[in-house]
């Protein structure tokens, strides 16, 4: 069962400094939840938060029942961050620990061909694209079967083509494992061929100044008038002013198609 | 038209400097513009060679210096590895102990000599444990400098899954710190034998230190250069030998092949 994830006043300072919050959302178990912001808006920290790799000053994160292990979660960064020296299917089950090794194998197998990967397991990382690199980190993310997937602007770094066919894997993985997913991306197009609601954040310190549900089909049509009026609608946050008072946010929890013929 | 570049193997050019200051010292033993009492002719060095290699003479001073360098390296290297390893991964343990190494390492190491005939008595232990004591140091500063500068990303990897700080070690840190410690064995044997030459200088009934010792006292400089000739070809072996064997280990690294 994937998990539900929900954060209370969560807030965080470096040092004096009030980067992110407070944040208060409620994510649904299963879905895919884009987070966009500019940079500086705290979508990093907040990911970082959820992931254990900070800790916030205040608030609180509760994610399934309370009572999860790190298997459960997965991780992807913007960068691959392979292991050097291992091959991409000992990197790919880098993450699973107290496994047989036939269960291992399978495991390894089954998130490499899930990423189209199936025969790359022998390759060290320096014999990999920066598009295979990541299909490889996405792999070792995805093969403990995590409940819930932090991704952090994974396909940023990535050329146009390969970006858009990445995330066509990811939907795909989506459907297969059903994890519930926290995507950060200042990409408006990706968050909205992938996600079914979209969270903007804007600072510092890093608030929410919208959350939309766009009733968007499945896969995305890019080209479409109801995909460029989003888009027009996301960018216009951003472009009107540099930081809309919390007054000025407005929420959007009815159906998309209400305000979008 | 097409130009193309014909290789030549690095050996091969690796040679040319030596043939020539070969050819040089040949020149300069045969014009008798150098006294052979300064400068024997390359000829009697290795007629010396030769004639060290028919009596058993090399064989013995061979295995004699090189034990002395087997069992010094491997115990330099093996408390580098440990407290390397130790002081690397763990902050609290590197605040106890480094401070004192690195005061130690102050210290000239030849200037142990005494200390360890004192404790050791002339014979082998002393020596091996001076070659120890070269040996250590470049081991373990690289080993402590790469635990402790591996990449934060690659360690923030480590988190997210969950690893206990033994687990990040074995896995992480220590893989990463590889190269830095293939850098640091290499040191480490460039000096081991410096230190068994001035051991064996110091006092040794035998050993290549010896023939050195011996040349000099006995007026013949064909002994000390032949004797410097196996010293030179024993490190460059070993050393060839190390970073081929390295080279193996870090073979996952991209980086441009020097």
């Amino acid at each position: 069962m994937p998990y539900p994830l929900r954060i209370n006043g969560l807030e965080k300072s470096y040092g004096g400094q009030h980067v992110l919050g407070p944040i208060d959302l409620d994510l649904e178990a299963g879905t895919i939840t884009a987070i966009i912001g500019r940079s500086g808006s705290g979508k990093t920290t907040l990911l970082r938060c959820l992931g254990g790799l900070e800790q916030p000053t205040a608030g609180r994160i509760t994610i399934g029942d309370g009572q999860v292990s790190p298997a459960d979660i997965g991780y992807v960064f913007q960068e691959p961050r392979l292991m050097p020296w291992l091959t991409v299917a000992k990197n790919t089950g880098f993450g699973l620990a107290g496994f047989t090794k036939p269960a291992r194998d399978l495991a390894i197998a089954e998130a490499l061909d899930l990423v189209g990967l199936p025969d790359a397991g022998a390759l060290l990382p320096k014999q990999l694209s920066g598009g295979m690199a990541q299909r490889v980190a996405l792999a070792r993310a995805l093969a403990p079967h995590p409940k819930l997937i932090l991704l952090d602007e994974p396909f940023s770094a990535l050329d146009p083509f390969t970006r858009e066919q990445m995330q066509d894997h990811l939907l795909h993985l989506h459907e297969h494992y059903g994890a519930t997913m926290v995507l950060i991306t200042h990409d408006m197009d990706e968050a909205l061929a992938l996600a079914l609601r979209i969270i903007v954040l804007d600072g510092p310190p890093g608030r929410i100044i919208g959350d939309f549900s766009p009733d968007l089909p499945r896969p995305a049509d890019r080209v479409s008038a109801a995909f460029f009026v989003w888009k027009r609608r996301l960018t216009a946050l951003f472009t009107r002013q540099s930081a809309p008072p919390p007054e000025a946010a407005f929420s959007d929890q009815q159906p998309a198609q209400e305000n979008f013929p | 038209m097409t130009m193309r570049a014909r290789r030549v193997p690095g050996w091969l050019v690796g040679l040319i400097v030596p043939a020539v200051l070969l050819a040089a010292w040949q020149g300069a033993a045969a014009s008798g513009l150098v006294p052979p009492a300064i400068l024997p002719a390359p000829g009697l060095v290795i007629r010396t060679l030769a004639a060290m290699a028919q009596s058993g003479e090399m064989a013995q001073a061979l295995a004699a210096t090189g034990s002395r360098m087997l069992f010094g390296f491997a115990l330099g290297a093996a408390c580098a590895t440990v407290l390397g390893g130790l002081c690397g991964s763990s902050a609290a343990i590197r605040a106890l102990l480094d401070p004192l190494i690195q005061a130690l390492r102050s210290v000239p190491s030849l200037a142990w000599v005494p200390l360890f005939i004192l404790w050791l008595g002339i014979f082998e232990a002393s020596k091996i444990t001076l070659v120890a004591v070269g040996v250590f140091f470049p081991i373990y500063l690289n080993l402590v400098s790469g635990i402790a500068n591996v990449d934060r990303k690659l360690l923030e990897v480590g988190r997210v899954l969950g690893f206990s700080s033994w687990r990040r070690l074995v896995r992480i840190q220590l893989p990463a710190a590889l190269p830095a410690y293939v850098v640091g064995l290499r040191g480490g044997l460039g000096l081991g034998w410096m230190f068994v030459a001035a051991a064996e200088l110091l006092g040794a009934t035998n050993g290549l230190g010896f023939i050195l010792d011996d040349g000099e006292q006995t007026g013949r400089p064909e002994r000390v250069l032949a004797a410097l000739l196996l010293f030179g070809l024993c490190g460059k072996l070993t050393d060839w030998a190390l970073a081929a064997a390295g080279r193996r280990l870090v073979s996952w690294q991209d980086i441009a092949a020097a």
